[in-house]
This record gives C-alpha cells, sequence and structure tokens, in this order.
C-alpha cells in the first residue's frame, strides 16, 4: 500500500528497473508493517520493564497516590523471613523439578531414538503438555487425595503407607515438583530428540562395529553432541521453572504453613491480596535478578555454545 | 535407521522374511527387552491420569467413597457433567455431593474461545507483518530494531505482569475480556523471531519474479510469502492458541466476574468451592475434561504437526 506504483515504470530501460529495485529502500513499507508488533513491544515489554524498576521504589496501594519511599522496598525485603523462606522454597523447586524433569527427559529422548521414533510414540509422551497446569494440578490432586486417592491407595497396597502428599510440609514441595515433571517430561524428551536427531547413526554404527555397549556410546556419542542442546534446554527450563506458580495456587495455595509459598505466589499476594504493589514490585526485580545471575552462571557452566566435538 | 547393522547368529531365521520384523525379532537381547519396558512404563505413567479422569468423571460421588481403587466408573453417572453444565437443581446438586454453586461453564467456555481465538489471529498476524519486515524488506536500522526484539525475549513474564496490570488498569479494561487478550494481541518476541527463520529460506528469486510482473513488495508479502510459509504459520497459530487457553495467572489478575472468566480461571475456582461434606470430585474431573478437551481435540488432529515444531521451538 505504501509502495510506489511500479506498474508505471516502463520496460523500456532495462538495467533501470533492476538497480533501482535494488538500491530502493522500503522504509516507508517496513515501518507500516512493524507498527503493530512495535506498539506490543513497547507498552507490553520495554515500558512495563522500566515502569517495574521504578515501581519497585514507591509505596502504593493502587487508591491513593503512589510515593516514593526509595530503598525501603528493599530493605524490608532483605529483613523479611518470608522472603527468604520463598526463595529458599522457590529453589528447592527448581533443582527437584529441573533435575528429575531433565533426567528422565533425557532418558525417554534416548529410549525413543533407540526403540521408537515413530510419531506415535512422541504424541503419546507430549499428551500431559497440551493441558494447562490447572489441570494437571486437579487431577494430581485427586490422584493423590489422602483418603481416596488412587496414588495414595498403591503405595499402601505397596506397604509404603499413605503420604499426605499435599498436606505435610515436608512433601509439599516435591509433590507439586513431580506434578510439574508429569506435565513437562515429554516436552523436555522431544526437545532432546529432536537434537539426538542430529547425530549421524554411522557413528553408532561405526562404535558397534568397534565393540562398543550401549551404554559407552551413549557416553561417548550422545552425550557430548547433546551437550549443547542440553544446556539451552536447562536455560530455557529453569527460568520456566522458577515462575511457578499454577500448580501451587491450585493445590496448597503457599501451605502448609510457608511451606510452598513460592516466590511467584508470594509476589501475586502482596499485590493482589494485600496491594502493596511496591513491595510486589521490590520483588519482582530480585526474582529477575536471581533469574539473570543463574542463567549467566548456567551459559558458563554448561558452555552451551559450543559442542564438545570438533 | 540407528538400529545396528551387526550380524547376531539367528541363523535359523528363514532367509525370506522381510528384513523390518526380522530386524526387530532378531535381536530381543535383555538390553532391549528391558528398554521396551522403561518405555512402556513411561507411557503408563503418562497416559494413566487421564484414564483416571474419565472414570471418576462418569462416576457418582457416593460410590467414589465406597470403591476408590475400581478401574472403571462407580455407579456410573453423568451427574459430575449436568453439575458442570448447570443442568441439576441446586438441591439435586447438592444431594449428589456437588457445592451447589452457580458455574456457568458455556459462558467460560466462550470468553476462552473468543479470548484465544482472537489472540492467535492478531498475533500471528502482526507478528508475520513484522517478520516480513525484519527478513525481506531494506531500510535503514533493520537490525539493530530486530536485536530489540531479540532481547525482549529475555524479559521473564513474571516481571512485566504487574506493570501490565496497571497499564490494563489505566485502560479501564480491568474485567473485560479485551483487558485479557491486549497484552498478547500485538506480538511475542518469539513468533517474530520463529517466523522470520522461515521467511527467510523463500528463495529470492520468486520474489523478483513477482516483483518483475509489477506486484509491490506489500502484495508479494500476501501472495508469495505467506502462501509459501502456511505450514510454520499454523505451526505457530497452533502454538500460541494452546498457550493462550492455558493461560491461568494473567487471566486471574485481570478478570474478577464471571463475564470476562475463561474456562482455566474458572476452574481453579470451582477446585477453590469445596462443599463441606468434602470436594466433588465426579463434578471436578468432569469440568477438567470439559476443560482440557478441546486441546485434546486440536491434539488428535494436529499431532503430527505440534510434535515436529516442538524441536525447532526449543533452540529459540
Amino acid at each position: 500500500m505504501a509502495t510506489t506504483p511500479e506498474t508505471a515504470v516502463p520496460a523500456a530501460a532495462p538495467p533501470g528497473p533492476t538497480r533501482r529495485r535494488k538500491k530502493r529502500d522500503d522504509t516507508r513499507l517496513a515501518l507500516v508493517f512493524i507498527a503493530a508488533a512495535s506498539v506490543g513491544l513497547i507498552a507490553f515489554y520495554l515500558v512495563p520493564l522500566v515502569r517495574g524498576v521504578w515501581l519497585s521504589f514507591q509505596e502504593w496501594d493502587l487508591l491513593s497516590e503512589a510515593s516514593f519511599v526509595g530503598l525501603a522496598n528493599y530493605e524490608r525485603m532483605v529483613a523479611d523471613p518470608v522472603f527468604w523462606n520463598a526463595v529458599r522454597v522457590t529453589l528447592l523447586y527448581v533443582v527437584i523439578n529441573i533435575g528429575v524433569q531433565t533426567v528422565i527427559g533425557l532418558g525417554i529422548a534416548v529410549l525413543m531414538q533407540r526403540l521408537a521414533t515413530s510419531t506415535f510414540w512422541r504424541s503419546i509422551v507430549l499428551a500431559p503438555y497440551l493441558v494447562s497446569n490447572v489441570v494437571a494440578a486437579i487431577l494430581f490432586l485427586w490422584i493423590l487425595d489422602f483418603q481416596l486417592g488412587i496414588g495414595t491407595q498403591v503405595l499402601e497396597w505397596i506397604g509404603v503407607g499413605r503420604i499426605p502428599f499435599l498436606t505435610s510440609e515436608e512433601w509439599a514441595i516435591p509433590t507439586i515438583a513431580l506434578i510439574n515433571v508429569w506435565r513437562h517430561m515429554g516436552y523436555t524428551a522431544l526437545l532432546l530428540f529432536a537434537g539426538l536427531q542430529t547425530i549421524p547413526p554411522v557413528l553408532y554404527e561405526a562404535a558397534r562395529i568397534d565393540g562398543a555397549s550401549e551404554w559407552r556410546m551413549f557416553r561417548s556419542i550422545t552425550m557430548p553432541v547433546l551437550r549443547p542442546m542440553l544446556g539451552m534446554v536447562l536455560i530455557v527450563s529453569i527460568i520456566g521453572s522458577f515462575q511457578v506458580f499454577d500448580t501451587v495456587s491450585v493445590t496448597t495455595n503457599g501451605g502448609p504453613v510457608d511451606a510452598s509459598r513460592v516466590l511467584q505466589l508470594y509476589i501475586y499476594e502482596n499485590a493482589f491480596a494485600q496491594f502493596d504493589f511496591g513491595y510486589a514490585s521490590a520483588l519482582s526485580v530480585a526474582m529477575l535478578v536471581i533469574l539473570l545471575v543463574v542463567t549467566a552462571v548456567q551459559y558458563r557452566v554448561t558452555r552451551a555454545g559450543q559442542t564438545d566435538l570438533n | 535407521m540407528s538400529m545396528p547393522a551387526t550380524l547376531t547368529p539367528s541363523a535359523p531365521a528363514p532367509t525370506a522374511t522381510p528384513p523390518g520384523p526380522a530386524r526387530q525379532r532378531r535381536r530381543p537381547t535383555p538390553g532391549r527387552v528391558v528398554a521396551w519396558l522403561a518405555l512402556l512404563v513411561i507411557v503408563a505413567v503418562t497416559l494413566f491420569p487421564f484414564l483416571w479422569m474419565f472414570r471418576t468423571a462418569f462416576s457418582s460421588n457416593g460410590a467414589l467413597y465406597t470403591d476408590p481403587t475400581s478401574p472403571l466408573p462407580v455407579g456410573f453417572s453423568w451427574g459430575g457433567f449436568e453439575r458442570v453444565f448447570g443442568l441439576q437443581s441446586t438441591e439435586e446438586a447438592i444431594a449428589q455431593g456437588g457445592s451447589g454453586a452457580q458455574l456457568d461453564f458455556w459462558l467460560y467456555l466462550r470468553n476462552s474461545v473468543i479470548v484465544a481465538t482472537a489472540v492467535t489471529v492478531c498475533q500471528v498476524t502482526c507478528s508475520a507483518m513484522a517478520a516480513y519486515a525484519f527478513s525481506r524488506l531494506r531500510w535503514k536500522g533493520r537490525d539493530l530494531v530486530f536485536s530489540i526484539f531479540l532481547l525482549s525475549l529475555m524479559v521473564p513474564v513474571i516481571f512485566t505482569l504487574l506493570p501490565n496490570f496497571l497499564l490494563i488498569k489505566d485502560l479501564g479494561l480491568v474485567d473485560s475480556l479485551l483487558g485479557i487478550m491486549l497484552p498478547n494481541l500485538f506480538m511475542t518476541p518469539f513468533a517474530i523471531f520463529f517466523l522470520r527463520q522461515f521467511f527467510l529460506t523463500v528463495p529470492t528469486e520468486i520474489e523478483e519474479a513477482a516483483l518483475l510482473d509489477g506486484a509491490s513488495k506489500a502484495r508479494v508479502f500476501f501472495t508469495v510469502i505467506l502462501p509459501m510459509n502456511t505450514g510454520p504459520i499454523a505451526t505457530i497459530s497452533i502454538l500460541t492458541y494452546i498457550n493462550s487457553w492455558n493461560d491461568y495467572l494473567w487471566p486471574l489478575m485481570v478478570s474478577y466476574s464471571d463475564s470476562s472468566r475463561v474456562l482455566n480461571v474458572a476452574l481453579g475456582t470451582f477446585t477453590a468451592q469445596s462443599p463441606q461434606t468434602g470436594p466433588d470430585w465426579a463434578g471436578l474431573m468432569a469440568a477438567t475434561i470439559v476443560a482440557a478437551t478441546p486441546m485434546l481435540l486440536l491434539f488428535v488432529v494436529f499431532a503430527r504437526r505440534i510434535v515436529n515444531s516442538i524441536g525447532f521451538t526449543g533452540i529459540k
């Protein structure tokens, strides 16, 4: 729409149009095409980023005027035992969730690569990812119900005894972490499976001829090639894992006491139950800093950018 | 394939057998048996909760208390679904173990469909246009602007939630469907990045040919680039739809009343409203089926596409 009418250029000067086109500048059309996306970027990414930091230096309950309080929110945060507990609980969640999920995901990916490469198996494994966190949470709320849940019944049959999965302080976080493992392990497996597909089968055949065992091949071929992919998958899934909210909100709502009050839930409560937007924003900044540090460290440690080959 | 091509001493195997099944049968080594068992355990763990969801939804609450372990529905009943869709009177619902709270799942279903559809259509359209500008148009500052978009990929959702809520509030859109949609209506950095990758692979010759025929660049976008990339566009649309449908925290923040409540949020509320006698498990499972079915149907239809798209999206 914003382009110059090209049809008007006659075919009389053959070298003209091509050279003109090469040089032509599409700025006007480009501005039209990126207009909507830019509005989205500025209004919902860039401005919020600045406003979020700005809010953390304010005291504001949405009703009265906001007032600048300097570092007061941060001072309060450092002295807030619930905040530190939330950090601890969130870290515990991330470690269990990511640890188990990555190991199982890797296992599934390797199994699929060596045994069952068809779309059928991949579809089955991915199915839990299609339902929402809320649905997954409710399903396990029922399966792990202390009185009637089939999960607790089975544990009793095999002699382990009933476990108060979501109602005891020690079990709440591991249980929530494992519920989310159920939902995400297939997804992780498919990501890693895609990485495995880049390994030429010739490598395995050659190793096999040399008499290598499956375990040896896993260590010497699969892992070195997969490591950068694994690094990226870890970074992406850890960032997601830190922001856990839905499952906690539906199953325990932070309880018992503060045993599962993860950072994200604490932020939400401060904003929408206490109407303390300044403090909630300071907590968000803390979360952002934690995520940045974790990502940077991880990028270093896993050397996500490079393979071990060559 | 990845199967090792070694010869094992399976001498009595008839030479006539086709290679496929023979290869399968040739190596029933203990290792492979264990591996298959492991895979079956994983499939069982994956699918069992779904089985249990259906089994419970078609049971009646009373029977669930007396027989909590039967693999089939106990005291078969449509009651759970009737309560979900408000087809039972309050007394009837309470008598069957429901909370008696009025829930209008048709309304929530409608809201979810509106939000997910609008977000998908608008977001993919705007992202595709931007992706075109970043891949096929020549303009000053293109790479700089694109890198700003890429950087916004790093901003965690959590950090923008509170400021975005305040913006929606300033715009007077709290408790409206538009308020829920707005932040996701324009673009996501990921959608732009994803589509740009594909647009870059369209050979320039095709574009040049269209331009020589007198088409404008804007026309090329609609008549060449879009039709040639229906696959990636379908993929990103499906992923966007699923994410939008399953979103919880943001719609929870924005909506206060039934008029703007989406299914996923309603489900959370439904869970919180346990009757005195204990949770209405049959009703809850029926509600989760209602909430999950559209996504599972989408999955059944597009499984191949969704499954094959995962590898790419993870590379980011």
